[in-house]
């Protein structure tokens, strides 16, 4: 119902919790009135008084990055509600192991054509009596 | 004092809120009396009660990763009190890109090496003499080009830079052989 004391309107924190919003309202510079579902869905998650708590043991510079941190959480926990965003960390890890072991492949064929350039290079007759491609990458079966 | 449905001492949930330990404790199974640490984090981010209506909106087999998630998380967040777990995601999301560019590079070598190298005879520098013992290119491995859409844009004025200090993220209270799901097909009833 009232406004702050400068006459502007209240924070969705203060909106969403009934109450005067402060000039020196913890949540009003990272939750704005514009953007209800943004606080709607940290105090779904953690509730507000947590936030409030979480905010103050903070620098007053990093409360917007942490701010951004706790609503992307948030959603994450609400769009997935057993894994959350631990989901995505799960994601990342699988591709890079994923996109490491192909990696590793890429470069060993890489190794093993370019090997097989230089000696065409040098002009020596070859045959390859093995093509085919092992992890072990067998050059020895190359016979000069 | 009583104790937990398994006439052991109280869970770690109820020793931390010192209150008895009912044989129906919702806490009990996920939250051992010998590992006190783990409630008294999850306790200081999310509250027993907002962990309390999280697990009761769960099927009861999904509570224990549930419960697991949120410890990684409420760890995380304690560990990095500005970044939590995102600071993970952006290191991670970090490293996917490398890994991509230097796909993208091994792919391009693999390419100078299978084409346009000298054949046997003529020694003709043409694309047409190219040889290849592995039979034939197969297509470069694609690593995935699809942007991930994660809920909000991870990044979005992050920087990461403050938890890059903490370095590599810990490891998870799972295998990630056993989970398959991303953000979009998570095991919840939503």
């Amino acid at each position: 119902m009232s406004s702050s004391a400068t006459g502007t309107s209240r924070c969705a924190a203060c909106r969403n919790q009934r109450r005067r919003c402060p000039t020196d309202c913890i949540f009003s510079p990272h939750f704005p009135s514009t953007d209800p579902e943004r606080f709607d869905a940290v105090h779904r998650i953690y509730g507000a008084s947590k936030v409030a708590k979480m905010l103050e043991e903070i620098p007053p510079e990093m409360r917007g990055p942490a701010a951004n941190a706790l609503h992307f959480e948030a959603k994450c926990r609400i769009r997935d509600p057993v894994y959350g965003c631990v989901g995505i960390i799960s994601t990342l890890n699988e591709e890079i192991r994923d996109t490491g072991t192909e990696l590793a492949k890429l470069r060993a064929r890489v190794a093993f054509l370019a090997s097989g350039a230089q000696e065409r290079q040098l002009g020596q007759d070859y045959t390859i009596v093995d093509d085919h491609w092992t992890e072990q990458q067998q050059i020895g079966n190359v016979v000069l | 004092m009583s104790s937990s449905g398994s006439y052991n001492s109280p869970c770690a949930a109820c020793k931390f809120l010192r209150r008895k330990c009912m044989p129906d404790c919702i806490f009990a199974p996920y939250f051992p009396p010998e590992e006190p640490q783990k409630f008294a984090n999850v306790h200081k981010i999310f509250g027993a009660s907002n962990v309390t209506k999280l697990l009761n909106e769960l099927l009861p087999h999904q509570r224990e990763d549930a419960v697991n998630s949120l410890a990684y998380e409420a760890e995380a967040r304690v560990r990095d009190p500005v970044y939590g777990c995102v600071g993970a995601i952006s290191y991670l999301q970090r490293q996917v890109h490398r890994l991509q560019k230097e796909l993208d590079t091994a792919n391009a070598d693999l390419i100078r090496c299978g084409y346009g190298t000298y054949d046997n005879n003529n020694n003709n520098n043409s694309s047409g003499g190219m040889v290849d013992p592995l039979n034939t290119m197969q297509a470069p491995f694609q690593a995935s080009t699809t942007p991930r859409q994660w809920p909000g844009g991870v990044g979005d004025g992050l920087g990461g830079g403050y938890y890059q200090s903490l370095g590599i993220p810990h490891p998870l209270p799972w295998s990630t052989d056993h989970h398959a799901n991303g953000p979009e097909g998570g095991g919840g009833n939503m």
